[in-house]
């Protein structure tokens, strides 16, 4: 059990740069299969993040932020939440999504500008990303109350950016969740910026992990961009909340090696040499060193690994540039259950405005 | 069938629905215990217990947070902010979560829930305790914002807006919570949202209003009547989405038309009101619309408010005005 009683909470880490174990593997995690598929989802998130951004820069797709570095937090995530577990993301949690039965042309849909990326098709309860920093928590905490009522336990999962940890939403989720013991992760993708403001500005705070301690939460720190420690750190806290129906915090320090969005430039404010340096601990490189020595992963392996994921996302691709635009009107229809009589006539009189356009 | 004030119409109500959906959870600031502060909770966390009728922290923004979160996986939250004047560190979760949650997920999730606060001036509270700024709602596309006027109505629309499936901003009057009483049958009829009630019929002029105005404007009639004014009077209700058909039929038979409102006059509802009669039915109209509104001042503390809130007296001349207007 790990409680909020020490002063320093020191940062867990499974694989060192270099990819080598430092200590050895759980029983539930040694599995050659396991651990592949754990590669094939951090690969499928970069290639569908490097196609997201040429799809941007090529017009077909709106701003972007892209989850580049940051991928084992949120494949983490995926591989230990159970199916009944509900998933509260913010917006660099595509890794997540995908293993939840978000569809990769959803995410493109919404990326695109269009709503029905939200209306997942095989994931029904899980939440749409949110845009507007830290008021996730507080929903997180709703959906934790509503698991409470259930009989099984499960768990309400929600990220955020360290920059949403500023935010009063923040502290006002992290402290209901501790009051009324609600079964919620929290997971912090500390990527170290907050767009452009690095996160020493952003607290005085020893970590961000410390920031849970005052909510009477029990929190760790884990090596973001380390996929075992990773695992290893999610699967821990979920049974632990699972077992004793309390929250718990987790602060996954990442790096983002990649600008804010695709409306942003990092060069005005990352330094080259912090980015050469975050370059070398990047989760993808020592992950694939770590199955080379562990498992013999060839070359060739990687090879056909690569290209059964890139034709994953070229698929989706695809299936993107060929859906159906929605009806024009149809961004009336779902405001309310039955459209009022107001709207209805809004409805009417955009229907008729349409009508001198062709 | 019971005499009942109009916070304990409210109370009756929610004992109602929670009796009958037990999805239903009531969330708040000293909702629990305490019964709310102006008691609209009263006896039912010991009726209901402590899982159902529960006391949050003191987190505005998280209260309505964790009723969107709640509504997503099929709950029914009713959230209580115990004063209007509160309710602002909590826009953020209601215009860009709780009014969106539907649109934006295509309908995949939903956000039922029901938002009470009371408002208004009249009753010598602290500062920040008496301001009426329901036009900040009504603009918030995806919400439902309701205000009762009687016991009666504050029973039956409070249980429409917890049945309704989108979210609802109920705003109690609390000048009128124990101003009188009405018979009240506890038969969980709800009465319909989205539309005007006729209070009085009348051929002369046409006065809208919602919520504790009504007693002031109602009042007026009843003076105007002896004057040989034979005044309508339209309790508004559900002031988003409007009903203005009801207010243009009933201005068509009148010709005249005067809106009273507590709120300040600029981007008031009596704004929207005059807008779409103006769009609608200015042939109709044989004068000027009068609007009787509050000021465009902060709200005065308790010593001075009565000069701020529109009297019957106010509401007397506008009405003489247009009555006079050649």
């Amino acid at each position: 059990m790990i409680t909020s009683n020490t002063s320093n909470i020191e940062l867990r880490q499974a694989l060192d740069i270099h990819g080598h174990l430092s200590q050895a593997l759980p029983t539930d995690l040694d599995n050659r299969d396991q651990l592949i598929d754990l590669y094939q989802t951090l690969v499928t998130t970069r290639l569908f993040d490097e196609a997201a951004v040429n799809l941007q820069r090529t017009g077909l797709l709106g701003t972007y932020a892209q989850s580049k570095g940051q991928e084992a937090i949120g494949t983490a995530i995926g591989k230990a939440m159970l199916s009944d577990d509900v998933f509260i993301p913010y917006y660099r949690d595509i890794a997540t999504q995908i293993q939840r039965g978000v569809l990769l042309e959803e995410i493109l849909l919404y990326w695109g500008g269009d709503e029905r990326g939200s209306c997942f098709s095989q994931q029904a309860l899980d939440f749409p990303l949110c845009v507007p920093i830290a008021t996730q928590f507080c929903h997180a905490v709703g959906v934790a109350f509503a698991l409470k009522q259930q009989a099984q336990a499960h768990v309400a999962v929600v990220t955020g950016g360290d920059g949403a940890t500023s935010k009063g939403d923040f502290y006002e989720a992290l402290n209901i969740a501790g009051a009324m013991s609600l079964p919620c992760l929290f997971v912090i993708n500390n990527n170290q910026w907050a767009i452009s403001v690095p996160v020493q500005q952003q607290t005085a705070a020893q970590t961000i992990a410390h920031k849970a301690y005052a909510a009477g939460i029990a929190a760790i720190r884990i090596d973001g961009n380390d996929p075992i420690a990773m695992l290893i750190g999610i699967k821990q806290a979920l049974e632990q909340i699972r077992h004793a129906g309390k929250p718990f915090f987790i602060e996954a320090v990442s790096y983002r090696i990649c600008d804010h969005t695709t409306a942003d430039d990092a060069t005005r404010y990352m330094s080259p040499s912090h980015l050469q340096n975050a370059l070398k601990r990047e989760p993808l490189i020592r992950y694939k060193k770590f199955i080379t020595q562990q498992y013999r992963w060839s070359t060739e392996d990687d090879k056909q690994l690569y290209s059964l994921c890139q034709q994953k996302v070229d698929q989706a691709v695809n299936n993107y540039k060929n859906i159906k635009p929605q009806a024009a009107s149809e961004f009336f229809d779902y405001m309310y259950q039955e459209l009022p009589h107001d709207l209805a006539q809004q409805k009417q009189d955009f229907l008729e405005g349409l009508k001198y356009h062709e | 069938m019971n005499e009942l004030t109009m916070i304990e119409a409210i109370n009756q109500a929610l004992s109602n629905q929670m009796q009958a959906d037990e999805r239903i959870f009531i969330l708040g600031e000293d909702v629990g215990a305490n019964g709310g502060v102006f008691r609209a909770t009263e006896g039912l966390q010991h009726t209901f217990g402590e899982h159902r009728v529960f006391d949050t922290p003191l987190a505005e923004s998280a209260i309505i947070g964790m009723a969107i979160g709640m509504a997503s996986q099929g709950l029914r939250p009713i959230a209580e902010i115990q004063f209007m004047g509160f309710i602002y560190p909590a826009i953020d979760q209601i215009l860009n979560h709780a009014a969106r949650l539907r649109n934006r997920t295509r309908g995949r999730l939903s956000c039922p829930i029901v938002i009470r606060a009371p408002f208004g001036g009249g009753i010598h509270a602290p500062e920040h305790h008496s301001e009426s700024t329901e036009s900040i709602f009504a603009h918030i596309p995806g919400l439902r914002v309701v205000v009762p006027s009687s016991p009666a109505r504050a029973y039956g629309l409070l249980i429409a807006a917890i049945q309704d499936p989108d979210p609802v901003i109920f705003l109690e009057p609390k000048r009128i919570y124990r101003d009188g009483k009405q018979t009240i049958e506890d038969n969980g009829k709800a009465l319909p949202l989205d539309t005007c009630f006729l209070l009085r019929e009348g051929i002369d002029i046409s006065l809208i209003s919602w919520g504790a105005m009504l007693k002031e404007t109602q009042q007026a009639a009843a003076l105007l009547a002896k004057k040989g004014i034979d005044a309508e009077v339209i309790d508004v209700a559900t002031i988003k989405p409007l009903d203005i058909s009801s207010i243009i039929d009933s201005v068509k038979k009148t010709g005249r038309c005067l809106i009273v409102h507590e709120a300040a006059k600029t981007c008031g509802l009596g704004a929207e009101i005059s807008a779409l009669l103006a769009e609608k039915a200015i042939s109709s109209l044989l004068a000027p619309i009068q609007r009787v509104t509050g000021y465009d001042t902060v709200m005065p503390m308790f010593k001075n408010e009565q000069s701020y809130m529109p009297s019957t007296q106010r509401i007397i001349q506008a009405a003489l005005n247009a009555m006079e207007y050649r």
